[in-house]
């Protein structure tokens, strides 16, 4: 080994001293200039998710956002209203359970202005790979298409209700449909007053 | 030898292209991490090294977690917590105590090359096998029906130990061949 430094108290404590100066300087700098990316990759999942599940509409439902507090779920629901020409087309809800297989299963779900759900889009999940993650199939989601919640019941065949579940993961599918089920009861809580919004 | 770091690897290897994707983080970081420690060798005094190449390594997986979020997040998504344990992967400290802080710049950068290059081939192709048989794909390009019966099993973390198995008896079948 070539040159290297004596072990002495200063020796090691200024080496330190500038390794980790150097490292938090490049952090830092890195850090600026990812920010602004970062932040647009966020919005630009949120719209393209708010794309696939609302019908179409010319106001920016990211600016019109509404948070309404809920009794079920921690942190308070998101609720997206879509207009077209000024009048109320449906609305995007984020729906959420923590009843997951793995916890967290986070979904939007679209409604029409009538409160049929148009489809849903699956954001956070942590489910067992080929199983609970079929959830994001077409083959699942399909069945929610075009149904209205007030006569489609959301809870699994199992329990009494409507939904298919997936083989193998009945917990993950009733999750999804006790998601879907707040979204909706939040979006008729509030279909009203996101109806005025723009009046 | 030929199995270092492969352990906190095993959870992100459910496809080809999460395999790959793990694979050239690391390779990323292996390489800057012995560029550097080759370079900064003779100003750290012996008793200090190891951290010293920790704040490294640990640098440099910082920045590449901050760079996929801002630039692939659905990749960063799919590795998650993985990424930053890249700090630990016992492969990129290991070349680096063993190689860089012994050799100069220019072999240090082959070596983390070689090791770098032969850690992303051994995920993407653990990474295939898996997706192949766990999910009937490859590259998210599927070639069964989407509700077809696969091999679960192989997308799950025991799948990993199996086809790792699997795939070392076949290496060391080939390796005493040739030797």
């Amino acid at each position: 080994m070539m040159g290297k430094k004596k072990d002495t108290f200063l020796n090691m404590t200024l080496s330190l001293i500038g390794i980790t100066l150097v490292a938090g300087l490049s952090l830092g700098y890195v850090n600026d200039l990812t920010v602004g990316p970062k932040a647009k990759a966020k919005l630009e999942k949120k719209l393209n998710a708010l794309k696939l599940v609302l019908p179409e509409f010319d106001n920016s439902p990211v600016e019109d956002i509404q948070m309404v507090k809920s009794s079920v779920v921690k942190d308070s629901v998101e609720i997206y209203p879509a207009f077209h020409k000024n009048s109320f087309v449906g609305a995007a809800v984020i729906g959420s359970t923590e009843k997951g297989f793995s916890g967290l299963i986070k979904i939007m779900v679209g409604f029409a202005a009538n409160g049929d759900m148009l489809t849903i889009e699956v954001l956070e999940q942590k489910e067992t790979p080929g199983l609970g993650t079929k959830i994001k199939n077409d083959s699942f989601i399909d069945q929610f298409r075009g149904k209205n919640p007030e006569t489609y019941n959301l809870k699994v065949k199992k329990d009494g209700g409507d939904v298919d579940a997936l083989t193998g993961a009945t917990i993950t599918s009733r999750a999804f449909g006790e998601a879907a089920q707040l979204a909706y009861e939040e979006f008729e809580k509030n279909k009203e007053s996101l109806k005025s919004l723009k009046n | 030898m030929m199995l270092l770091g492969m352990c906190p690897t095993l959870g992100v290897t459910s496809s080809a292209f999460n395999g790959l994707g793990m694979g050239v983080a690391t390779l990323f970081v292996l390489l800057m991490s012995n560029i550097v420690v080759s370079l900064v060798k003779s100003q750290i005094p012996g008793k200090v090294r190891i951290p010293a190449f920790i704040i490294i390594i640990a640098s440099f997986v910082t920045i590449v977690e901050m760079v996929l979020e801002a630039f692939i997040p659905f990749l960063y998504e799919q590795l998650g917590i993985f990424i930053p344990l890249i700090v630990v992967n016992c492969l990129i400290l290991g070349r680096a105590e063993a190689f860089a802080s012994k050799n100069n710049i220019l072999s240090s950068i082959l070596d983390a090359l070689g090791m770098g290059l032969g850690f992303v081939i051994a995920l993407t192709l653990l990474g295939a096998v898996r997706e192949i048989l766990g999910s009937g794909s490859i590259f998210e390009f599927r070639f069964v029906s989407e509700n077809a019966n696969t091999f679960i099993l192989f997308i799950l973390p025991p799948g990993a130990f199996i086809a790792l198995a699997y795939l070392s008896v076949l290496f060391n079948k080939i390796s005493t061949k040739t030797t």
